[in-house]
């Protein structure tokens, strides 16, 4: 085993561990899946077969800023076509001490993209020495869902929602990406899925600036429950088998969770108004 | 017609290894010591911001002394296998004893086969779950590998350094106040000049940290502790 002969000089590589990973491994990478060509994409008759039945999507997953930081929450509801596949999925990933990231789309390539993508911010740490900073996380994110776009052509569409705290700006920041890679941020909150258009409405109306962290969570499990109610590929919470959403919260101080039983607490009481309203 | 000139290859060795163990020699020196919660390293070095001990993985810390391009090249190279295997496989794949192995491969391979040899010592370190399971190996510069207990010293006065670290070592093991005294002790004894805090590197594989073990002492925390 000598790790001295790859080309080009190891000096000069760059500090990134997807790089390293397509010079030495390709074939553990989605980019390199293809052999470098691009396959055919789906036709419109595939989709109506129900090809795509056998991957799991749907999904609510969702950032909100409040004053403090940023809170960034997700479903547990993993379907194959009209079927459940899992319900206790976690999207929620964190992916270094300061960012997180939640994952819409075929569950495999998601999870797949969330463990590379946290693996590439802690090898750069090591590397440099340093932290690459909020914007430069966000944008490696990029390039990363950009890679993935062959798979795309396949059906299998990953599209992550980025948080960090931005030390510069001392605020919680959102980036939310499409397809081809293109890394857009959102000032105040944001939310992809099957159910995201219905839980934008939910924080929509309900949003203002420098909210309190608890007003925050409250918001956001408000939100998934909308978009568990009009969704079906969005779980909501599972009072039977005391399965709830998961959220973190990113400050100065760190990412940390929400512990199940705040959640859990506060989805009793959610649950309680809801079913007075009807 | 020239002659080519012809040299014993024990010869050949033995030049090889007294430049190697020269360039060694003018380094600083940096010592790992086991201690309650895992393990301790200490490294003499002036500066804040080139490091001379880093982390590797989970559980796994690096440290290099003598020429600092060619351990930083060792090291990086280190973190790329680590990266590469826990992604492979699993985060628990990933093993102090299978770097040693690689470290020592590629040390040994340059030693035989470059007109240069590196003058370089590594210094792996393991936290285990237990105390007993702590490991720590040393790479020479030839490639040869010594797996090392309860302390171990690389750089220029590491001869010096051991006897020194020998002389207060205790059963059981020390906390971390104690240890980092002892090895500031040490290095002190055999330092010609006079070791400030601000001329310390100190980071440590604590087993109770929850993910990553590894972490850098800042200047004000270990100063607080030496006493």
């Amino acid at each position: 085993m000598n790790w001295m002969n790859s080309t080009p000089p190891s000096y000069l590589q760059s500090s990134s561990f997807f790089d390293h990973l397509l010079q030495t491994r390709p074939e553990l990478t989605p980019a390199a899946r293809w052999g470098g060509s691009l396959p055919n994409p789906l036709s419109i008759d595939d989709v109506q077969r129900g090809y795509l039945a056998s991957v799991t999507h749907g999904t609510t997953v969702l950032a909100i800023k409040y004053a403090d930081g940023v809170v960034i929450a997700g479903d547990r509801r993993a379907t194959e076509g009209y079927q459940l596949a899992a319900r206790t999925m976690e999207k929620v990933f964190k992916t270094d001490s300061h960012s997180a990231m939640a994952i819409a789309g075929a569950a495999g390539p998601c999870i797949e993209m969330a463990k590379l993508f946290s693996i590439e911010l802690e090898h750069y740490e090591k590397l440099d020495g340093v932290s690459l900073t909020c914007v430069g996380k966000a944008n490696r994110l990029g390039q990363m869902v950009k890679a993935n776009l062959p798979m795309v052509m396949q059906g299998l569409v990953v599209v992550p929602l980025f948080v960090g705290f931005d030390f510069k700006l001392g605020q919680g920041r959102i980036f939310k990406y499409d397809v081809t890679g293109g890394r857009y941020e959102e000032i105040d909150y944001h939310s992809i899925g099957s159910g995201g258009k219905d839980a934008k409405v939910t924080i929509k109306e309900r949003y203002r600036r420098m909210l309190l962290e608890e007003e925050a969570i409250r918001l956001a499990l408000q939100a998934l429950f909308s978009a568990a109610e009009e969704d079906v590929g969005t779980g909501g919470p599972d009072m039977f088998r005391r399965i709830f959403p998961t959220m973190k919260l990113i400050d100065v101080t760190g990412v940390r969770d929400v512990e199940e039983s705040r959640i859990a607490s506060l989805c009793d009481e959610l649950a309680r108004t809801r079913a007075k309203q009807d | 017609m020239s002659m080519p000139y012809y040299v014993s290859p024990e010869q050949l060795m033995q030049d090889k290894a007294e430049y190697a163990k020269k360039g060694i020699a003018k380094g600083r020196s940096i010592i790992a010591m086991e201690y309650q919660d895992g393990v301790l390293l200490v490294a003499d070095n002036p500066s804040t911001s080139l490091f001379k001990v880093s982390e590797i993985y989970d559980n796994i810390a690096f440290s290099g002394a003598g020429k600092y391009s060619e351990f930083e090249n060792l090291r990086k190279a280190g973190i790329q296998h680590a990266d590469l295997k826990g992604f492979m496989y699993s985060r628990e794949d990933v093993t102090a004893r299978s770097l040693a192995n690689g470290y020592s491969q590629t040390l040994g391979t340059i030693f035989s086969q470059e007109m240069k040899p590196y003058e370089v010592e590594i210094l792996l370190a393991q936290v285990g779950e237990h105390p007993g399971e702590n490991e720590l190996f040393r790479i020479a510069f030839d490639g040869t590998i010594f797996h090392e207990r309860s302390f171990v010293a690389i750089g220029g006065r590491a001869e010096a350094l051991l006897a020194a670290l020998q002389k207060g070592a205790s059963e059981p093991l020390m906390d971390l106040h104690a240890a980092l005294n002892h090895c500031v002790k040490s290095l002190k004894s055999v330092s010609e000049q006079d070791l400030q805090p601000d001329g310390l590197e100190v980071a440590t594989l604590d087993r109770n940290r929850l993910g990553r073990k590894f972490r850098r002492l800042l200047e004000d925390e270990f100063s607080s502790l030496l006493s």
